[in-house]
């Protein structure tokens, strides 16, 4: 019942897997899949098109601007005018081409951790989920003494002790918050492990590791894309936080240090509304398309949650009549 | 009884990673970064030999200790509750800095935490009742666009607005209007502690009001479905007597569960609306203890935290097996 709720993105697309199939088809079933439910839901395609703004600006947002963003000039304190368009700081840094800068590397670094965050618990999870026994044990119990460990704090902790630096912050993110995501695919796994498909794989002598990843993984590359962007945004997020209490690169633009920087030279008591109210901007818009984007998949995996539109059924019926 | 022992079990051994990881973190960082920080004050003139001997016995500096008696004993002192000396206002035990500012945060926290559970109850509970009303519409949409915005983003907006712009609320932080009332059961002073915490509640409840509406209007979309539901409507029943009574009373199941959390969650919870409004509570502490590397004190604050959200996990743990006897069963079979 719950597992089926769960691979709901992957039954409700007509493009249901079919184990057995050769990896590349597989993979362009996923692709089909993701097509399928950007197309017809309009949630998933609002988001899609956020989420692509913000990985082509960062992409060639820089490349194209090709100046200093940490460059200082003598217009301190400059409301948005003409020449720039956000202002400038205190010692007269351009705000739009920091945003700019600092969109590359949030949106890079963001969605790089999100990937490593989903590597890890894809490990844990499948690999817990498909030996069973002490292993299951042992890595269960770790993700769910991971799980109730409040994840802020502890990263605040670990990031306060290592060395300052975008690595460090990624790495506490990674460690803070695999663990949900281990705990959804150890349970999906663990149903799977037992299907017809396994036991053909097994029978036929096939390696373990080779069954686990592509033969077992494959039928949840739903829950992992679902997973990934629920994730991607909890660490944008906790990412910016980090970066705002000054424990990040504070050198590199990015959204959270810029949010620092403009913390530290009170920014907020002096009225200077375009220094911190684009990044957090930034920050809101990116969340909001990745919400959108799991708001879509949660409702074509459970229709209950899908909006009825009573109207259209009555214009039918007035056309009938 | 099986399944209590078993989350008893459970709940020691987290946090017994707690306090080893508290023990292990600053001995494991690359670099010895107690030591740093000495050398980094004793240029500065202000590290006297009383404070260097504290550090050294807490961190485990130029000690001929094994790491294993040094663990014990910080075993020892954590049993004596005995969490080390702050470094910013040394020799203040950590303990005390923590006692005094963790009643800031339990106010502020347990007011917010009421307020939006209660509030975001209702509101999912009449939206889901009027499922595709103009209500639910634009309620539901607007919830999941606030809860989008990134806390501390809202909580800079809000201050900038009404502490800034409008003057409503005071903009330099703080617990009181400290410079003119003296704290005392009068008027003007409660008067002055809602005023500072205002804001700071606000934004708190606004930003996870969403969270508890659409976790009530997805449950209770669910149970609505339910015949029993429809055998209340059928009998004739009120309106709300259906709505509240029948519906409602079993769609709450998870929200009671995360309203348990919650409550551990008020302790480490809002440390960024703390760090933001610089409101005088344990995130603030944690937030100035990072700025000035207090160790002692951040490894406190973060036992503290970490005690009171896996009290409260225990305790949703409970009250969930207690109110859905479903799970005792599966659980414990």
């Amino acid at each position: 019942m719950k597992t089926q709720e769960i691979s709901g993105p992957a039954s409700a697309a007509p493009f249901a897997l079919q184990p057995g199939d050769p990896i590349y088809a597989r993979v362009l079933r996923v692709l089909l899949m993701i097509w399928h439910a950007m197309t017809t839901s309009r949630k998933v395609a609002i988001g899609s098109a956020i989420v692509a703004f913000f990985i082509l600006v960062g992409l060639f947002g820089p490349v194209i601007m090709n100046t200093d963003p940490n460059a200082i000039s003598t217009l301190f304190i400059t409301p948005p005018t003409a020449a720039h368009w956000l202002g400038t700081t205190v010692v007269g840094q351009d705000i739009f081409t920091q945003l700019i800068y600092g969109t590359r590397t949030s949106v890079f670094w963001g969605l790089g951790t999100g990937v490593l965050v989903t590597l890890l618990s894809v490990m844990v999870g499948l690999v817990a989920g498909y030996f069973g026994g002490w292993i299951d044990d042992v890595l269960t119990l770790l993700t769910n003494v991971s799980l109730v460990l409040p994840a802020l704090p502890l990263a605040i902790v670990l990031a306060a002790y290592f060395p300052r630096g975008s690595l460090t912050i990624c790495l506490v993110i990674v460690f803070t918050n695999w663990a949900w995501q281990a705990r959804v695919l150890r349970a999906q796994t663990l149903s799977m492990r037992s299907r017809e498909f396994v036991t053909a794989a097994r029978t036929s002598g096939e390696h373990t590791w080779r069954i686990i990843f592509v033969e077992i993984f494959p039928n949840e590359i739903g829950i992992v894309v679902a997973g990934f962007v629920s994730t991607t945004i909890y660490v944008i997020l906790t990412w910016t936080a980090l970066e705002f209490l000054g424990l990040g690169d504070r050198t590199i633009p990015s959204w959270g240090s810029i949010l620092y920087w403009a913390q530290q030279a009170g920014a907020l008591g002096g009225g200077l509304w375009w220094w911190f109210i684009p990044p957090g901007a930034c920050i809101a818009l990116l969340g909001a398309g990745l919400s959108l984007i799991n708001f879509g998949i949660d409702e074509i995996a459970d229709p209950r949650l899908r909006r009825e539109r009573p109207v259209k059924v009555k214009n039918i019926k007035k056309a009938v009549a | 009884m099986r399944h209590l022992l078993r989350r008893i079990l459970f709940y020691a051994c987290a946090v017994w990673v707690a306090i080893t990881l508290d023990f292990f973190i600053p001995r494991l960082a690359p670099g010895d970064p107690v030591a740093a920080l000495i050398g980094k004050m004793s240029t500065k003139g202000y590290v006297t030999p009383a404070m260097q001997q504290t550090l050294s016995a807490e961190f485990g500096l130029n000690t001929h200790d094994s790491l294993l008696a040094q663990y014990f004993k910080y075993l020892g002192n954590l049993l004596h509750g005995n969490l080390g000396n702050s470094i910013q206002y040394f020799p203040t035990p950590v303990t005390q800095i923590i006692a005094q500012d963790i009643g800031w945060s339990l106010m502020l926290g347990a007011v917010a935490v009421f307020i939006s559970f209660t509030l975001g109850c209702l509101f999912g509970i009449i939206v889901a009742w009027r499922r595709n009303s103009a209500l639910d519409t634009i309620l539901s949409p607007a919830m999941n666009f606030l809860s989008a915005i990134p806390y501390f983003w809202l909580a800079l907006l809000s201050l900038f607005i009404f502490a800034y712009l409008l003057n409503w609320f005071p903009l330099t932080g703080g617990s009181y209007d400290a410079a003119n009332i003296n704290p005392g059961w009068s008027f003007d002073y409660i008067g002055s502690v809602i005023q500072y915490a205002f804001l700071p509640a606000l934004t708190l409840v606004i930003s996870s009001l969403a969270g508890w509406m659409l976790t009530m209007r997805n449950s209770m979309i669910t149970t609505l479905s339910e015949d029993y539901v429809l055998m209340a409507k059928a009998k004739g029943l009120s309106e709300g007597r259906v709505m509240f009574r029948y519906a409602a009373r079993n769609a709450i199941l998870p929200n009671i569960t995360g309203f348990a959390i919650a409550i551990g969650a008020i302790v480490g919870g809002q440390l960024l609306t703390e760090m933001v409004f610089s409101y005088p509570g344990i995130g603030y502490a944690l937030f100035q203890a990072v700025g000035e590397q207090d160790y002692a004190m951040v490894q406190g604050v973060f036992l503290i935290i970490t005690l009171a959200v896996l009290g409260a996990n225990f305790l949703a743990d409970m009250l969930y097996a207690y109110l859905d006897p479903r799970v005792r069963v599966e659980r414990s079979a």
